[in-house]
Parts: structure tokens; C-alpha cells; sequence
């Protein structure tokens, strides 16, 4: 049994620490703005563009990658700037629209620019180079992505925890307007938690395509989506929180795709029925249940609403 | 606004007026965009340079130009209303297209509607043709090539249990996966069907699946983007199966993923490079005149079927508008049952149906170390 | 007392909307006999009068409610789906359902009837997934619909439904827009109703909709949108009201996912995308939130730019011996998301803000009345 299952959890675990890295950046976002920026998954997508050109254009790999995460890091700057601030005091669904126009205009841009053809993401020495752990064959960065995502949550929570703008971050996201009282200024701290957040977004593209390979316009879509939904599972604010709910979604969503191979070694199917089809849609079967019953998150703060 | 408005309008009208020379225009329905966008390019590269060749063609004693009109259908089934009415509105005689069957079926209609004939190229799920007298094809069908390639996993890999993957809701694969299980099944194996969501990138777990099963065969019938996924995380993974493939997996992309890994990759396909070495010098040399073209191709000069394949469907279509001896669409419509070709593909005749009278397919294989098709056989299944 | 309260006097500005609207039917039924039916200009009026019925059931919840829901291509492909299974004519579902034996549902309903069914199993649906889902606030509310419509995806294409929903596979063959041409002996097109019958079933329906948003429920919701908690404190009942609108809004979505299904000729769960509700909710926002008028224009002008005026943004053109650089496949996609963009940013409020017709006519009639002051 464990040999039929492993394999599917080692999966999900390589997968749930990229969607990790992308939900934090959700996380934090909404946590400050209350804003849904439903393009961060085009950025990471853009991030994996922007290797996949610069790579060919033959600047070498090692200079490539920094590059690229200081490339994305500004992207989320230049975006908050453009797109985001001239709408700080419209209502929120004013923000969240434009956060919809920004993720169509970029997946145009690169459906342009690429020719809406899939792009054949640089193979990275050693990260690309198989393994074989505990009888399962795959690939080191599906190994090393789970510790690298540890490492860099908690930085990030030392970050927050102990440093001048980590205090900041906090007091904004526990109230905007006293802490602009308080003589925070609050447009640093946004562009601060944006720039953060993409280029941790910028890391989970560099290791979510070299396992998977390929990019194009609509590859940030679904992990996008599926990183929200990691976020608002753990509960939204919540850094910890958006970590575990996406090593959960993750996991959760490859055992499903093998879901009718295992209940039929357990003796429980008697035949496949296509239960893989749901892969995608058992996410959001969760996000429903847990915004039924919790919906707060796992971890989220209980808010009251003030009238 | 009333600016902007006059601009468009202004360039409608040079437009249109720059096509009221003795021209006739041939529609190319092809994906240039999504999953099928780098299939789409190659065929459209055979009809470019088929063009190319012969830009002129003579109807009635009069000797007019051909203008090869584009519409993008995107790979899905939504763009390809538009697609397919945008070349009924730009007035053409006929349409060549498209790679893949879903945006054939979806755009059918539309050319029905107009009465204007379509020849598919690549499509061979047999709905496209079935029921209806508009739509004509040059390439064998799915059951056909179902079966071929459930003999050859039977007969010559010697398997018994295969998995099958494809995408959901592409009637190409969907298809494909339905006739190589009924033939398998008929052979005295087992089958077993899974489908992945259109955007999927990550296939470690089907790969997963396919080992749990005891699969001696990887069988995915699926696009481009997908096949260099599936063939390159089978690598990673150290899958011991080879995968088997349809037409779409013909592709130096697909050739290119496979390269220096230990991964067997097996398909059935229209055309085998060699197979006429005139139109092969004349290709790659056009293609290594024309960056574009090469970028398009995917940046080498190896021969695609799919191009061999919009080439032969080009000449068709000059073939079916010599026969109607007029542009107008029905009459080219009722020319073609009759045209009768021998193309670099092989000789081209129509059935009642509207199919290519074909019984023939080869099937190549990878060569790991050189990353190039290697021809294996040719199939015939009575 | 109440009555002479709420009830409004149809005034002229009314009239003169009523009478404007009349001629542009009057309009496209002439032009439909005499323009070529390849024109583009009916796929634009079709595909337009589908998106703005869709575009107007957003509003009434996103715009008149204050439910942002992104759920739309959900319910559109509900109403698309029972539309289909319902119509499809007993001689072709062998060759559309050539996987599953010719499917399980073995009569037909007239297109009209399986329309309104779609609607039906729409709301329906709403219904279902507003009991958990109605409660929450705006952008929990957002993300939860737009997940139902992944859900809603994959269920209709799962395999094992395959016998009525066709798994993941094409529905086709049922009756379409063109079918409303009038058909003389020899199967010739005697008088052309393709384009004014898609206008007519949208026009009613939004016809509905704006009685609806009229009324006194029409005026809860508005409340409701405005102030939840001042709305409850009058005394609407803010769970039913919300249910109902969302159920409401659902159906529309159902019968303009249906018309869709006629449009595009074919049917596939794999087409109705989160990406096609952000376009409706683009549709909607560049009209205005909170106007008919407002989506019912930005539509048609969202529609006409995407599949007309804009198309040679994706071509070679040439001015004389000067090629026009950029011009390539995807441009008119990146110059659409720019326009979008400034929308978005600048004219927050849209083509029509939260006005409408009636507004307009009212407003030139006031000035022209100052002017004939003035002049005086």
C-alpha cells in the first residue's frame, strides 16, 4: 500500500510547496489591502517567461535566476504602483477588478509576445538530475523544494517578527488608518509586502517549471487560483497558515488523481471511475466546505465586522 | 472616437480594394495559438510554402492569384466561431484546416451555413465528415489509427495492459482513446482510459498511475504541449514503458523532449521524411531561407507530416478549383468529390463520406541518442 | 397612499427609450433582408445580444445587489447543457452521443421550452450554492462562485454522467440561431430572423429584468447594496432577498448560456472558463456597474471590437510599401487589455455610470429647456 501511495504524496508535496510560495504572496497581500490580487498568478507565470527569454538570449543560468527574482520583485512594484494605489480609497470591488484587468492584460502581453506557443522552460544542472527516494523515482527539486519553502517561511516570519518593517507590516495589516497616524508610511509598506510576495512567487516559478517544463500565457491561471485557495484554507492573514494549506491542497489533489487505483488495490472499487477528473475541482469543493463551516480558515483570526 | 472609426474604415476599404485583383482566396482555419498553436504553425507551414511553389492557379482559362486568408481558432472550441466566421465574411472559395478535430467540428457549421467546402488536413476523429457533404480530408481516421496502433502495442510490444491518457473534452483524444480500446480489448487486453484537465503540467501522478496499474504501455494520443510534458517527467521518473503515440506527437518538439533520455517514444503518422526527396530539399531550403518559417518550426529543419500534409491539402484545393473552372464556393464544392491527386503523402482520392481513401500508415519511432524519427514500418489493417 | 408613492408615471423620456429601441429592431430586421448573411455584423449582433443578456444578470447581482459573484460561466454552461441534451434531434444523437450508445435521454423539447429549462436548472443550482455560500462577504463570496463554476466544470465532464452530458465530448446538432430563418419549398431563405430573434429573446428578458429592478424588490436590492445592515434595520430580509436576487440573476445566466449554445453552433464544458466570466465582468464594469443600458451598449461595443474592428490589429498590414510594425497575431488582445486598463483606472465609472436611457433623454431635455430659457 505505502509503495502505491508514496509516490503520489511525494508529488503533492513538491507541488504543494510551490503553491506555498505563491499563496504567501495572496496572503500577505490581503492581509494588508484586503485585496485579492488575482493576478499574482500571472506574475509567477511571468517570472517564468521572463527565464525562459532571457535564457535563450544566453545570459548564463546562475545570472539568470537572481535576475529573474529581481526582475518579478519589480514587476509587483511596478504593479501595485500602476494598478493598485490610485485605487486605495475606491471600494474594494473597484481593486479587485482592476486586479482581474491586470492578470487579463498580462496573459495577453505574453500570449503576444510568445505567440501563444508553449515555451520550453532552461533545464537547470543538478536541480533537473533525477533521484530515487524510498523506491520512487523523480526529479531533486521536488526533493528540495519542501525544505527550501521551510527556510524561506521562516525567514520571512523572523521578517515579520523582528524587524522595523515587519512591525510595520503588522500594524497596517491590524489597522490601516491608525498606523498612518502613527507616522507608518503605509505606501512603503505596501510596495514592501508586494515586492516580497513576488519574488517569493518569482522562486515557486523557478521550481514549479523546471518540474513541469513548459510555460505559457495561462500556466499561472490554475496555481494561481489554487494558491488563493491554499490562503483562505489556512486562513488568510496567516502565513503558517497559507503553508499548510497548500502542502494539504497539494497532497490532496494527487491522491485524488490516483484516488481510483488506490480504492481499487484497497478492494474498495471494483473498476477505475474516473474519479481524476475532479483533481482540480475537489480545491474547490474544500474552499466551499471550509468557507461553510469555518470561515475564517485553520488558522485565521476571528474579525468582527464594524458597522 | 468618430477619428479612430474613419481610420478603420479607411483601411477596410484599401483592403478590400487591394484584393480586387484577379484573386482567389483560400481560407486557412489552423490553431496559431493554445495547446495545438505549434501543430497548427507546421501545418500552415506546408500550405506556405506549397503557396510559395505555385502562387497562381488557372480557373476557366484565367489566371488568378492565391491568397491565403488566416483566422486563428486558438485551439478551442469557443474562438472557433469567429474564426470560422471571419473567413465566411472575408468571401473564400474554400477552407483547408484545421489540426485538430474539436475546432473542425466547432467551425463546421459555419462553413455549411455559407456552403462553402472545408478539407480538413489533420483531423481524424470521423465526426468531422460524418453528416455532412461541406466537410472533405486527406488524412486517414481514428478508428484506423486506433487500430494500428493497438496492433503494434499488442503484436509487436508484446503488451497486455495499456494506459491511456487524453485530454478532457478534446475530441481528438477522446476519440483515439475510444477506438485503441476497443481494439486493444478486442486483442485480448486490458485498457485502462484517464483523462487530465485541459492546463494540467504536472502528469507525475497519471505516470504513477500507469506504473500501479502494471501498464506495459504508455498510450497518449494528446497535443504537442502536452506530449513533451508527459514524455519528458516519464524521463525524470525513470518510466521503463514506452509511449505511444497518434499524429500530433510527430513533432521535432516532441523529438527534441525525448533526446538523451531513455524514454521509448512510438507513433503513427501521414508522412515519413525521405519519403519524396523533392519536396524535402525544396522544404528545408525554404525554411532555412525564411527565419520565421524556421522559428515557426520550431527552430531546426526537420520535417513534419503535418506540413507534408498542408501541402498536399494546398494543392488540393488548386486541384478543386481548376475542376469547378470557378471561384464560387458551391461550385468548388461540387468539384471536389472528384479531384483525384497523388500528393508527397501519397495518392489522394475522396469516399462517399468525404474521408481520404487511405489504408496506410508508418510508424516511427525515437532515436534517443540523435533525437530524430526513425522509420519502423509501414501499416496497413485490412 | 403607498401606491401613488412608488408608482411612476411613464413620462416621455420613457417613450422616446421605448421608441429608439422599437427602431433598432425595426433596423436590424431590414438590414438582415438586404445585407449578405456572411456579414459580420449579424455574428457581432448575435454574439452581442447573448453577452448582454449575461452582462445584465451580472449586474443584477454584482451591479443592483452588491453579490460580487463570479460564477457566471457556470450557470452559462448549465443552460447551455440542458439546452443542448433537450434539443438535439432524435436522428443525430447517435452520431453526437457515439460513445455512450446514443445517450439516455431519448425525446426532444422545443428549443423554447429547453431555454427556459436551462434557466430553470440554473437557479436551480443557484439555489444549491447559496445556502453555504450567500452568507459570506464580498471577496469570500467572489472566490467561492468562481470555484462552483470549476466544480460545475468538472462534474459535466466526467465520464460516468457521459450518457446524458456527453462526458467531456461535444454536444451539436441542435437547433441554432440560423434555424429561425424562414425556409421557402426548395430549403431557400425566404426571410432572414437569425439575428432579430436572438436580439428579441434578449431584449425580452432584459425587458424582465429591468421591470424587476423597478420594483419595490428591485428597490430592497438596491438597499441591500447600499447598506446591508440599514436594509435589515427597515425590515428587508436580507438572506431571502439576496437568495432570491442570486437565484434570479442565475436563471438569465442559464437562458443566455443557452443562447450561447445556438451561437457557437456546439457545446463543451471545457470552453465556459473563469476567463469568460472576467470577460462578462469586464463587459459590465466598462458599461457601468449598476446600468442595463450601460452593458447592453458595452456589449455590443466589447463584441464588435473583439471579433471586427480590431481583427487587422492581428494581421501583416501594409500603407503603401511601409510595413505597420507590431501588428502580429495577439495584438488586438494586448491593445483590448490596455483600453480595459484605462477603464479600469480612469472612467471608474464606465460608459453610462450608474445611469440609463430615460436618464439621458431626460437630461437633453432639460438642457434644451435651459437653453430655450436662456435664449428667451
Amino acid at each position: 500500500m505505502w509503495n502505491t501511495v508514496f509516490p503520489y504524496i511525494l508529488s503533492g508535496i513538491s507541488v504543494g510547496g510551490q503553491y506555498a510560495l505563491i499563496a504567501i504572496g495572496y496572503t500577505m497581500v490581503y492581509g494588508i489591502l484586503r485585496l485579492i490580487n488575482f493576478a499574482h498568478g500571472d506574475v509567477f507565470m511571468v517570472a517564468g517567461i521572463i527565464m525562459v527569454y532571457m535564457a535563450a538570449s544566453g545570459v548564463p543560468l546562475w545570472l539568470c535566476i537572481p535576475l529573474v527574482l529581481v526582475l518579478t520583485a519589480l514587476i509587483g512594484f511596478v504593479i501595485e504602483r500602476v494598478a493598485y494605489k490610485p485605487l486605495r480609497t475606491a471600494p474594494r470591488m473597484s481593486a479587485m477588478i482592476s486586479a482581474i484587468g491586470v492578470s487579463y492584460t498580462l496573459q495577453n502581453l505574453v500570449l503576444y509576445i510568445t505567440g501563444g506557443l508553449n515555451q520550453i522552460y532552461p533545464t537547470i544542472p543538478w536541480i533537473s538530475d533525477s533521484v530515487t527516494i524510498f523506491g520512487a523515482t523523480t526529479k531533486m527539486v521536488t526533493i528540495i523544494t519542501p525544505f527550501l519553502t521551510i527556510i524561506l517561511v521562516v525567514a520571512l516570519v523572523m521578517l515579520i517578527n523582528h524587524t522595523k518593517i515587519g512591525m510595520a507590516m503588522r500594524a497596517v495589516s491590524r489597522d490601516f488608518e491608525t498606523s498612518q497616524l502613527m507616522g507608518i508610511k503605509i505606501n512603503s509598506v505596501i510596495s514592501m509586502t508586494f515586492v516580497i510576495g513576488t519574488f517569493l512567487a518569482g522562486v515557486a516559478s523557478v521550481l514549479y517549471f523546471t518540474n513541469y517544463t513548459t510555460v505559457i500565457q495561462t500556466s499561472g491561471a490554475m496555481p494561481g487560483l489554487k494558491a488563493f485557495v491554499a490562503a483562505v484554507f489556512g486562513g488568510i492573514g496567516s502565513i503558517p497558515g497559507a503553508v499548510v494549506g497548500a502542502f494539504i491542497i497539494g497532497i490532496a489533489e494527487n491522491i485524488i488523481k490516483g484516488l481510483d487505483i488506490i480504492l481499487f488495490k484497497a478492494g474498495i472499487l471494483s473498476g477505475p471511475v474516473g474519479l481524476a477528473t475532479f483533481s482540480d475541482a475537489f480545491t474547490f469543493a474544500l474552499l466551499i466546505i471550509i468557507l461553510a463551516v469555518k470561515p475564517t480558515g485553520l488558522f485565521g483570526e476571528k474579525t468582527t465586522d464594524k458597522v | 472616437m468618430k477619428k479612430v472609426l474613419a481610420i478603420v474604415l479607411a483601411m477596410m476599404l484599401v483592403l478590400s480594394a487591394a484584393a480586387m485583383a484577379e484573386t482567389v482566396k483560400i481560407g486557412v482555419y489552423e490553431p496559431a495559438s493554445g495547446d495545438s498553436g505549434a501543430g497548427g504553425k507546421q501545418e500552415m507551414l506546408g500550405m506556405q510554402y506549397a503557396n510559395k511553389e505555385t502562387p497562381t492557379v488557372e480557373i476557366g482559362g484565367t489566371t488568378y492569384d492565391v491568397e491565403l486568408v488566416y483566422a486563428d481558432n486558438g485551439s478551442s472550441t469557443d474562438k472557433a466561431p469567429s474564426a470560422a466566421q471571419q473567413l465566411v465574411s472575408e468571401g473564400v472559395s474554400v477552407v483547408l484546416g484545421s489540426y485538430g478535430s474539436g475546432v473542425s467540428i466547432a467551425g463546421s457549421q459555419y462553413f455549411a451555413d455559407a456552403n462553402i467546402p472545408a478539407i480538413g488536413v489533420t483531423c481524424t476523429n470521423p465526426q468531422v465528415t460524418a453528416g455532412n457533404d461541406h466537410y472533405f480530408r486527406i488524412c486517414f481516421l481514428d478508428p484506423f489509427q486506433g487500430t494500428v496502433l493497438a496492433n503494434y502495442a499488442s503484436k509487436e510490444l508484446g503488451a497486455t495492459t495499456a494506459y491511456c491518457l487524453g485530454e478532457l473534452g478534446n475530441d481528438y483524444d477522446q476519440g483515439l482513446l475510444t477506438y485503441f480500446k476497443q481494439a486493444f480489448e478486442g486483442l485480448g487486453g486490458t485498457a485502462i482510459v484517464e483523462s487530465f484537465p485541459t492546463g494540467t503540467a504536472d502528469f507525475t501522478s497519471y505516470l504513477t498511475n500507469a506504473a500501479n496499474y502494471g501498464a506495459q504501455v504508455f498510450f497518449c494520443p494528446v497535443s504537442i504541449a502536452y506530449s513533451t510534458q508527459i514524455v519528458q517527467q516519464a524521463a525524470s521518473q525513470g518510466a521503463t514503458f514506452p509511449i505511444l503515440g497518434s499524429d500530433t506527437l510527430d513533432s521535432n518538439v516532441v523529438a527534441e523532449a525525448a533526446k538523451g533520455t531513455n524514454v521509448a517514444v512510438i507513433i503513427t503518422t501521414f508522412y515519413q521524411e525521405g519519403a519524396t526527396p523533392a519536396f524535402d530539399e525544396g522544404f528545408k531550403a525554404w525554411l532555412n531561407e525564411d527565419s520565421e518559417a524556421m522559428t515557426n518550426n520550431g527552430g531546426n529543419d526537420m520535417i513534419s507530416a503535418v506540413s507534408a500534409m498542408g501541402y498536399d491539402a494546398y494543392y488540393t484545393a488548386l486541384e478543386a478549383l481548376k475542376a469547378a473552372g470557378s471561384t464560387d464556393a458551391a461550385a468548388v464544392k461540387a468539384a471536389l468529390p472528384s479531384v483525384t491527386l497523388t500528393g508527397v503523402s501519397g495518392a489522394i482520392a475522396f469516399d462517399e463520406t468525404g474521408d481520404a481513401i487511405r489504408d496506410a500508415a508508418f510508424i516511427k519511432k525515437i532515436n534517443n541518442e540523435t533525437g530524430d524519427w526513425e522509420f519502423v514500418t509501414e501499416q496497413t489493417v485490412e | 397612499m403607498s401606491n401613488s408613492l412608488t408608482k411612476k408615471k411613464i413620462d416621455s423620456a420613457t417613450i422616446i427609450s421605448a421608441v429608439i429601441v422599437l427602431c433598432l429592431y425595426v433596423a436590424v430586421f431590414i438590414a438582415e433582408q438586404f445585407i449578405p448573411a456572411t456579414s459580420m455584423l449579424f455574428t457581432v449582433l448575435k454574439k452581442g445580444a447573448t453577452y448582454a443578456l449575461v452582462a445584465v444578470s451580472m449586474n443584477l447581482c454584482n451591479g443592483f445587489t452588491g453579490i460580487f459573484s463570479l460564477g457566471q460561466a457556470g450557470f452559462m454552461l448549465i443552460g447551455a447543457y440542458v439546452y443542448g441534451i433537450f434539443t438535439i434531434p432524435l436522428a443525430a444523437r447517435m452520431d453526437v452521443y457515439q460513445y455512450y450508445n446514443g445517450g439516455l435521454v431519448q425525446f426532444v423539447l422545443p428549443w423554447f421550452i429547453a431555454m427556459i429549462l436551462g434557466g430553470l436548472a440554473a437557479a436551480f443550482f443557484a439555489f444549491l450554492i447559496g445556502l453555504p455560500v450567500l452568507r459570506l462577504k464580498s471577496d469570500y463570496l467572489a472566490i467561492a462562485t468562481l470555484g462552483f463554476a470549476e466544480i460545475i466544470r468538472a462534474l459535466f465532464q466526467w465520464d460516468k454522467l457521459g450518457p446524458v452530458t456527453n462526458g467531456s465530448n461535444m454536444l451539436r446538432l441542435f437547433p441554432t440561431f440560423n434555424d429561425f430563418n424562414v425556409r421557402g419549398a426548395e430549403g431557400q431563405v425566404t426571410v432572414y430572423l437569425s439575428t432579430l430573434v436572438p436580439l428579441l429573446i434578449a431584449g425580452v428578458c432584459i425587458g424582465v429584468i429591468i421591470l424587476l429592478i423597478n420594483s419595490t424588490f428591485g428597490r430592497a436590492l438596491k438597499a441591500i447594496r447600499d447598506d446591508e445592515i440599514a436594509a435589515e434595520a427597515m425590515g428587508i430580509r436580507l438572506a431571502s432577498h439576496k437568495r432570491l436576487a442570486f437565484c434570479i440573476s442565475s436563471f438569465f445566466a442559464g437562458v443566455g448560456g443557452a443562447m450561447l449554445a445556438m451561437y457557437q453552433t456546439t457545446v463543451q464544458a471545457k470552453s465556459f472558463t473563469t476567463a469568460m466570466t472576467y470577460e462578462i465582468l469586464l463587459i459590465v464594469v466598462i458599461g457601468g456597474i449598476g446600468s442595463v443600458t450601460g452593458s447592453c451598449i458595452s456589449s455590443f461595443l466589447f463584441v464588435a471590437a473583439s471579433e471586427w474592428w480590431l481583427r487587422f490589429l492581428d494581421q501583416k498590414q501594409m500603407i503603401g510599401n511601409f510595413e505597420v510594425p507590431l501588428l502580429r497575431n495577439g495584438f488586438r488582445l494586448v491593445v483590448f487589455s490596455i483600453i480595459i486598463m484605462i477603464v479600469v483606472l480612469f472612467f471608474r465609472q464606465g460608459i453610462m455610470g450608474t445611469k440609463e436611457l430615460p436618464d439621458l433623454i431626460r437630461n437633453w431635455q432639460r438642457k434644451g429647456k435651459g437653453k430655450e430659457a436662456t435664449s428667451k
